[in-house]
């Protein structure tokens, strides 16, 4: 070839520097990323003061908003609270978000929660005088492994039969219910003079110890923000640089857009849906550890209390991003922090937050509704989370 | 009827996709329109069709100025489009698909009269001699007839002037002339034309005026009784085109790929591949004819480690790889253009230096054991860009906004562009532009005469006939003859096809 055709289409070359297009790809589309999100939170919000509105009367907006903001963000004790309440849901989100980057709808967070906070408390009270730092990387690791077996099933089941991960994963949150139920009644794990369902109090050991009572503010003692939200960070971190950095993270993401193409490209995608679903339990494991290590110091009927379905609300916020997990889970965290406040200080109840998380869900599910209202342009026609179901 | 477009000028952000285009098309004759991919051909269809609103210009029909503000309008006009990618409900009958959205209805409640539904079918296949089976489940039948069934649904909607969007792009060669005599008939019957395509041939053969489309202009028309297809190419494109394919005589040497008694089933266990064997030796390349569907999509396949063979036996250079992963032929230096790029040669979410190393990502220098080095695989995309050609913004454009022979050239560049034993190419200009099928083709030749052994399984006999040096004809999974491409002419080739067995 000598001489070559004019392109149909002229775009100048874009030549941009390396750190920029790490932080910010020039192949992002960010209608779709930031300015959706932003505005399906800000119509929710809306809405919910329409809702106060017809409920409480125009009077109450204001009062209720400014309680809730001050809840979720005035003074150390805010900010502690809203990310303690962040931390299970930045790594249940994570755990989501994975399944989505690899194609799979992981509904099975709140089971892996439950599994993974169960082994965790059961290595946090054994094992009497091991020092910290080796008893609650232990127990932590021993969350992640229960979560990664509540995911590694369905995943196998996935890989080898194909019975649809929504499904199983549904169903294996009702027996790790059950599930918990049952063993917090064993005679090991039971506290001592107890005939309810309680286990054992975690050790010192292996609990999360706060980071934020060394400050010089009054009251120091009573910020309850424990070292699992720097986990969750850290996390958050190594599962961006796994999926975007590294290899495996190329394979799962290859699976998730076109798992023919990725057959093609020599990838085993039984196996990559089997570390995938493995994977997420993992995390949905730690969020699971996160409880029971943390505030709660022992293991209760019910403690996930429903982080692992908030978790795939926000993972859908966050784009199945972990940046943008990790700054939806604070939002999810401000909310709920800010209503408790909210609560307490006006008339209007907490429920109105699980409308309000409802509502960003529904507006971020109908990005067109969105941009046809703030007459937004651009954006993908329709931002596929997950494959229908069957592949 | 006689319909018009005036001076329709259509742009997009950056873009001009049309500019002043004019042109007329009568009841009674067919307009070829030609272009390469990108060319604004999809988008001027699409403002007659009222998907897209013109940014300048008018839609003239019998001296009136007509507006469509969506395909409805354009319909009530009289006008009716077959798209590229059928629109039907796969589980429907032929009947259902064609009143859908229109249906005859009985009184008193309005329930669908399917019987009058039914005749009227009946009568339009008569009429245009389409030969469908109004009570025919669709997703049973063939893609030539499916496109037939498009047909009869824009007859029963009384379209005057039926616009074709790359007709012959899914067809079979029998198929096209099957095409082929029913546009002369629905000619013959009073209906316009419009043809599009960038097959030069096709419209060399069937239409009565040709328009040519570049950049989104109208930049010549040409009369098919004169004109050859160097001319039409070179308005095409811009410049000369080299239709034929230089290539020497080939120098054969070891055998590279040898081919025993193959057996594979396809996914419902009918039997593909049956008891296939050949060989393709070092500087040689083997082409594959035959009708699409007679077992070479699961022939490759099996070849290429994406699905295992029941039986039989596959060598590389000596070695056994009758059950080899995708990953170890890969690793054998097997090159391999798959059929269908967007299915499997290509993730659409993904940039160009991501696609680039879709196959050689886990390896140096693309990674270093789990850490992928981006950096080296964006640099590596942008040598591969200038050196193949493709045309992208860059390296991070996501594949999905190429153009369909730029998605050809990347996957072409990612396979050649490293150490080759053997190429598999499963046709590997299928629905691309001239410019990029020259391109690709001596691309293919030049690697032949670095010394690979090259497979090459094409339905297009051209594209066969102008590359391969042996010809194999494929017909019900087994090979039924074997040409020297010296020798081969298309009649024969096309009676080997068909069945007829020598």
């Amino acid at each position: 070839m000598t001489q070559q055709a004019p392109p149909s289409v002229e775009e100048p070359r874009e030549e941009r520097p390396a750190w920029l297009e790490r932080i910010a790809p020039s192949n992002v589309d960010w209608t779709t990323v930031v300015v959706i999100p932003l505005l399906a939170v800000l119509s929710a919000l809306i809405i919910g003061a329409v809702i106060i509105v017809l409920t409480d009367g125009f009077g109450a907006v204001i009062p209720a908003y400014s309680a809730l903001f001050r809840g979720a963000f005035a003074g150390w004790n805010s900010i502690s609270e809203t990310l303690l309440v962040a931390t299970p849901l930045i790594l249940a989100g994570l755990s989501v978000a994975v399944g989505f980057q690899a194609g799979l709808f992981n509904i099975g967070a709140e089971g892996q929660m439950t599994i993974g906070g169960l082994t965790a408390v059961i290595v946090g009270f054994s094992f009497e005088g091991l020092p910290w730092v080796v008893h609650l990387p232990l127990a932590v690791l021993a969350g992640f492994l229960g979560g990664a077996l509540w995911g590694f099933i369905p995943g196998v089941l996935r890989a080898k039969t194909g019975a649809h991960e929504v499904i199983t994963t549904i169903m294996l949150n009702f027996i790790a219910y059950r599930t918990l139920d049952y063993m917090l009644k064993l005679p090991f794990i039971q506290k001592e003079g107890r005939f309810d369902p309680v286990s054992e109090d975690v050790l010192a050991s292996a609990r999360f110890p706060r980071i934020l009572d060394w400050l010089p503010v009054e009251n120091a003692s009573r910020l309850r923000l424990h070292l699992g939200f720097i986990v969750a960070l850290v996390v958050a971190w190594l599962i961006y640089w796994l999926l975007y950095r590294s290899t495996i993270g190329f394979e799962f993401r290859a699976v998730g857009a076109n798992p023919n193409a990725a057959k093609y490209g020599g990838i085993g995608v039984a196996t990559v849906i089997i570390a995938v679903m493995a994977l997420a339990g993992g995390l949905s494991g730690m969020a699971g550890a996160n409880e029971t290590l943390g505030v709660v110091g022992r293991g209760v009927p019910g403690f996930t209390a429903q982080i692992g379905f908030d978790a795939i609300a926000l993972a859908l916020l966050g784009r199945s991003h972990p940046g943008g997990v990790v700054l939806s889970a604070i939002l999810f965290g401000a909310l709920r922090a800010g209503g408790r406040a909210m609560q307490a200080q006006s008339d209007v109840g907490i429920d109105l937050i699980v409308v309000i998380q409802a509502l960003i869900i529904v507006f971020i599910a109908a990005p067109e509704l969105i941009k046809a209202v703030y007459r937004v342009k651009g954006g993908e026609k329709q931002a596929q989370v997950t494959r229908g179901w069957s592949t | 009827m006689k319909l018009e477009l005036r001076n329709v000028t259509k742009r997009f952000p950056g873009v001009i996709a049309n500019d002043s285009v004019d042109m007329t098309i009568e009841s009674g004759e067919i307009l070829g329109l030609l272009g390469e991919n990108g060319a604004g051909k999809t988008t001027l269809m699409n403002i007659l069709y009222g998907l897209y609103s013109a940014d300048e210009g008018e839609i003239v029909i019998d001296g009136t100025v007509r507006h469509f503000s969506d395909p409805g309008d354009a319909i009530d006009a009289g006008i009716g489009m077959v798209h590229q990618h059928f629109m039907l409900v796969p589980v429907f009958t032929v009947t259902e698909n064609v009143v859908l959205g229109v249906e005859p209805t009985k009184q008193p409640v309005g329930t669908i009269d399917m019987k009058e539904a039914r005749q009227e079918v009946e009568e339009i296949s008569r009429k245009y001699g389409l030969f469908v089976d109004p009570e025919a489940v669709v997703e049973d039948l063939p893609v030539g007839v499916q496109q037939r069934i498009e047909i009869i649904k824009v007859l029963f909607r009384d379209a005057e002037i039926i616009v074709f969007d790359e007709p012959t792009a899914v067809l079979t060669p029998q198929e096209v002339e099957e095409f082929f005599k029913i546009v002369n008939g629905l000619k013959e019957a009073g209906k316009g034309i419009i043809f599009i395509t960038h097959k030069l041939g096709e419209v060399l053969d069937v239409a009565d005026r040709i328009a040519v489309l570049r950049r989104g202009k109208v930049v010549g028309e040409a009369d098919p009784k004169n004109a050859t297809k160097e001319q039409l190419a070179e308005l095409m494109v811009g410049r000369p085109v080299d239709l034929v394919v230089d290539k020497e005589k080939a120098q054969p040497g070891e055998v590279v790929l040898s081919v025993s008694e193959l057996l594979v089933r396809d996914e419902r266990q009918h039997t593909a591949v049956d008891h296939v064997s050949f060989e393709v030796r070092s500087g040689e390349i083997v082409g594959i004819a035959g009708v699409q569907g007679n077992g070479q999509t699961e022939l490759v396949e099996a070849l290429t480690g994406l699905i295992d063979p029941l039986g039989g036996h596959v060598e590389l250079n000596g070695v056994d790889v009758t059950l080899a992963t995708p990953r170890a032929m890969h690793d054998a230096d097997v090159a391999h253009i798959p059929e269908d790029r967007q299915r499997l040669g290509l993730v659409l979410a993904f940039d160009v230096a991501e696609n680039l190393v879709l196959d050689s990502y886990y390896a140096q220098p693309y990674s270093h054991g789990i850490r992928m080095d981006w950096d080296y695989a964006h640099r590596h995309a942008d040598e591969l860009i200038e050196q193949y050609d493709i045309r992208t913004p860059s390296s991070r454009t996501n594949v999905g906004k190429l153009s369909g022979g730029n998605q050809q050239k990347l996957i072409v560049a990612r396979e050649f562009a490293r150490e080759t034993k053997l190429i598999i190419a499963s046709q590997p200009t299928r629905g691309i532009d001239v410019g990029s099928i020259e391109y690709i083709h001596g691309r293919i030749v030049e690697e032949r005469d670095d010394g690979a052994a090259v497979l090459i399984v094409s339905s297009e006999l051209d594209e066969i006939l102008a590359l391969a040096d042996r010809i194999l004809v494929m017909f019900r999974g087994k090979i039924v003859a074997e040409v020297p491409g010296a020798e081969a002419t298309p009649s024969q080739l096309g009676l080997y096809m068909a069945g007829s067995v020598a």
